[in-house]
């Protein structure tokens, strides 16, 4: 089998001090949508700060379409295709929705309208509120133009940090159809998420993460099958 | 009753004067509030970047007027400002690469690089003594008036006169160029829109490819324009001397405080808030209530309630208060 397009591979290391990945290794195909799940404090967001380096690896490698980026910077790593969005402060509150997208834009030294045009057809309630302070939305459209900023480098994987965090269970469904739309334009997702079973059903490929290690990888259907994995972790 | 005659006398010493003292402290204030907002401390040397931007105007100037070149009937500082504002970019450009980029790489805590630039504003008070000297220096020429206090009694036929300088005329006009320049520069330029994106949120602006280091160079130069142009203006109102400078650090940093600091527009509102605070607080009003009041009313004292000695007290109880109720100021403060 090929190697896949991202992948994080026997990652370890911490924010200084004591570890916190102890051998993770997280990876995720073209297209396709690989969630990060597991109990508080197992080290989800950390790992995939550390796929955008973020962290210091002591150990562990991490390759972007078979290049070798661990010693890159996240801003190189932006350059080479990535995009993160950050769980809080993920957008320029002050600042109009449009010029958030401007901002995502930032890198792109071409004309940048026609992506700008797409991301208005994925969230078409930002094109309605282009000229709004972002920072007035609501948390979902608030998400909204996190995401949207993250796309409009034209990134091939795109990183979302718990991405459905306080909004409602409407919203929440509403932002995943959103995601699921994004990875068929061929964008590859890997996102951590708090609400696993939800996450799991959209899901190729999920890795339940314990203490910094990988405890169970498989796609998501198969974890929602698992008996195991639905007593330990997905409450029955 | 005489209302036509208070009305001037108040224009003649309260408006006009506090209005171009406001555009002043409102420059000055600008240029606090842009280094608050993306540097992220307050400047103390500010006061003598002005200080230092006048002398270089000052020095241009007279250059210009030994070659025989001057602006006609306005102040020929004018045509020397550009180059003023040059030489202060280089000077805080340098002082940035020297001095402040050491501690924006340690990630300084503010309070240090507070400290830091109080060491830089006692070099520049002694680079701008030591290059012109610590005298009164009056650089104005050109016309002295718009409007001529006698000329206006002549024409009307009141008791009062009018007089509107030159320099007050100039003050205002150049103030609203600038600041509708820096507004256009923020609000529609990708340079403008990236310090503002990087001041509202640094670590989303450098996941967006927003190089962190051209953002803080062209701050520190709109700063030094403004600062320049600031204290050039006030120079050519008043007269420069460089300590003079030092001590408007206070009602600067009171008007930057009061809009709150790190929003544009608050440092616009607060300075003409500080200006007219100070006139109004250290101005006699006898003559005012004298035309206003009924001719038996009319007050025996001064009716001031300081002196122009202690102007500096009003800024400085401003923001003792606005601290101390809305610490934020009358505009959101801490972002651009």
């Amino acid at each position: 089998m090929a190697e896949p397009f991202l992948i994080g591979e026997g990652m370890t290391g911490g924010y200084g001090g004591a570890d916190i990945l102890h051998g993770c290794t997280l990876a995720v195909e073209k297209g396709e949508i690989a969630v990060i799940v597991g109990p508080n404090g197992a080290g989800k967001s950390t790992a995939m700060k550390a796929v955008f380096g973020m962290l210091k690896l002591r150990q562990g490698r991490v390759r972007l379409a078979g290049e070798d980026i661990t010693a890159l910077t996240p801003q190189a790593r932006v350059m080479k295709g990535m995009g993160f969005v950050p769980q809080t402060h993920n957008i320029f509150t002050s600042m109009t929705v449009e010029e958030n997208l401007e901002m995502g834009a930032f890198i792109r030294t071409d004309d940048y309208q026609g992506t700008l045009a797409q991301v208005y057809d994925l969230f078409p309630i930002l094109k309605q509120k282009r000229n709004q302070p972002a920072g007035e939305l609501s948390g979902g459209q608030r998400q909204q133009v996190a995401v949207g900023r993250a796309l409009m480098t034209q990134p091939s994987v795109l990183m979302l940090d718990e991405p459905t965090a306080g909004v409602s269970p409407i919203v929440m469904d509403e932002l995943f159809d959103r995601i699921i739309e994004v990875a068929r334009t061929g964008i590859s997702i890997l996102m951590v998420e708090q609400n696993a079973r939800q996450a799991l059903e959209i899901a190729d490929k999920g890795y339940v993460l314990v203490q910094g290690a990988n405890r169970f990888t498989d796609t998501g259907k198969a974890l929602l099958a698992d008996p195991e994995v639905r007593r330990s972790f997905l409450g029955g | 009753m005489d209302i036509l005659n208070a009305i001037v006398a108040l224009l003649n010493f309260v408006i006009i004067p506090g209005a171009a003292y406001g555009a002043q402290l409102a420059l000055g204030a600008l240029g606090v509030t842009l280094v608050y907002g993306i540097l992220r401390f307050s400047n103390f040397a500010h006061g003598d970047t002005m200080a230092f931007g006048t002398a270089m105007t000052i020095i241009v100037t007279w250059g210009l007027l030994a070659l025989g070149i001057s602006f006609g009937p306005l102040p020929t500082a004018l045509l020397a400002l550009p180059f003023g504002i040059g030489l202060t970019a280089l000077l805080v450009l340098g002082t940035d690469r020297l001095v402040y980029r050491f501690y924006r790489k340690v990630k300084a805590a503010p309070v240090i690089l507070v400290m830091v630039s109080m060491g830089v504003m006692f070099v520049m008070n002694g680079i701008t003594r030591f290059i012109i000297g610590v005298n009164e220096i009056n650089f104005t020429d050109g016309e002295r008036f718009i409007i001529n206090a006698r000329e206006f009694r002549e024409a009307t036929g009141l008791a009062e006169g009018l007089a509107f300088r030159t320099t007050q005329g100039i003050t205002l006009v150049v103030a609203v160029i600038a600041v509708a320049a820096l507004f256009w520069f923020l609000n529609r330029t990708r340079t403008g829109k990236s310090m503002r994106a990087f001041s509202d949120n640094e670590d989303l602006a450098l996941l967006s490819g927003i190089n962190p280091e051209r953002v803080v160079a062209v701050t520190w130069i709109i700063v030094a324009a403004l600062a320049t142009t600031a204290g050039v203006l006030y120079g050519l109102d008043k007269s420069f001397k460089a300590f003079t400078y030092f001590q408007l650090l206070l009602p600067i940093f009171a008007s930057a405080v009061v809009g709150g600091l790190g929003n544009p527009l608050g440092a616009i509102a607060g300075g003409f808030v500080i200006a007219f605070s100070e006139v109004t607080v250290t101005y006699a009003w006898k003559k005012v209530l004298t035309y206003l009041l009924p001719a038996d009313w009319a007050p025996a004292g001064l009716v001031q309630l300081m002196g122009t000695d202690y102007k500096f007290a009003v800024s400085f109880a401003i923001l003792v208060i606005v601290l101390l109720i809305k610490p934020t100021g009358i505009f959101k403060g801490k972002s651009l």
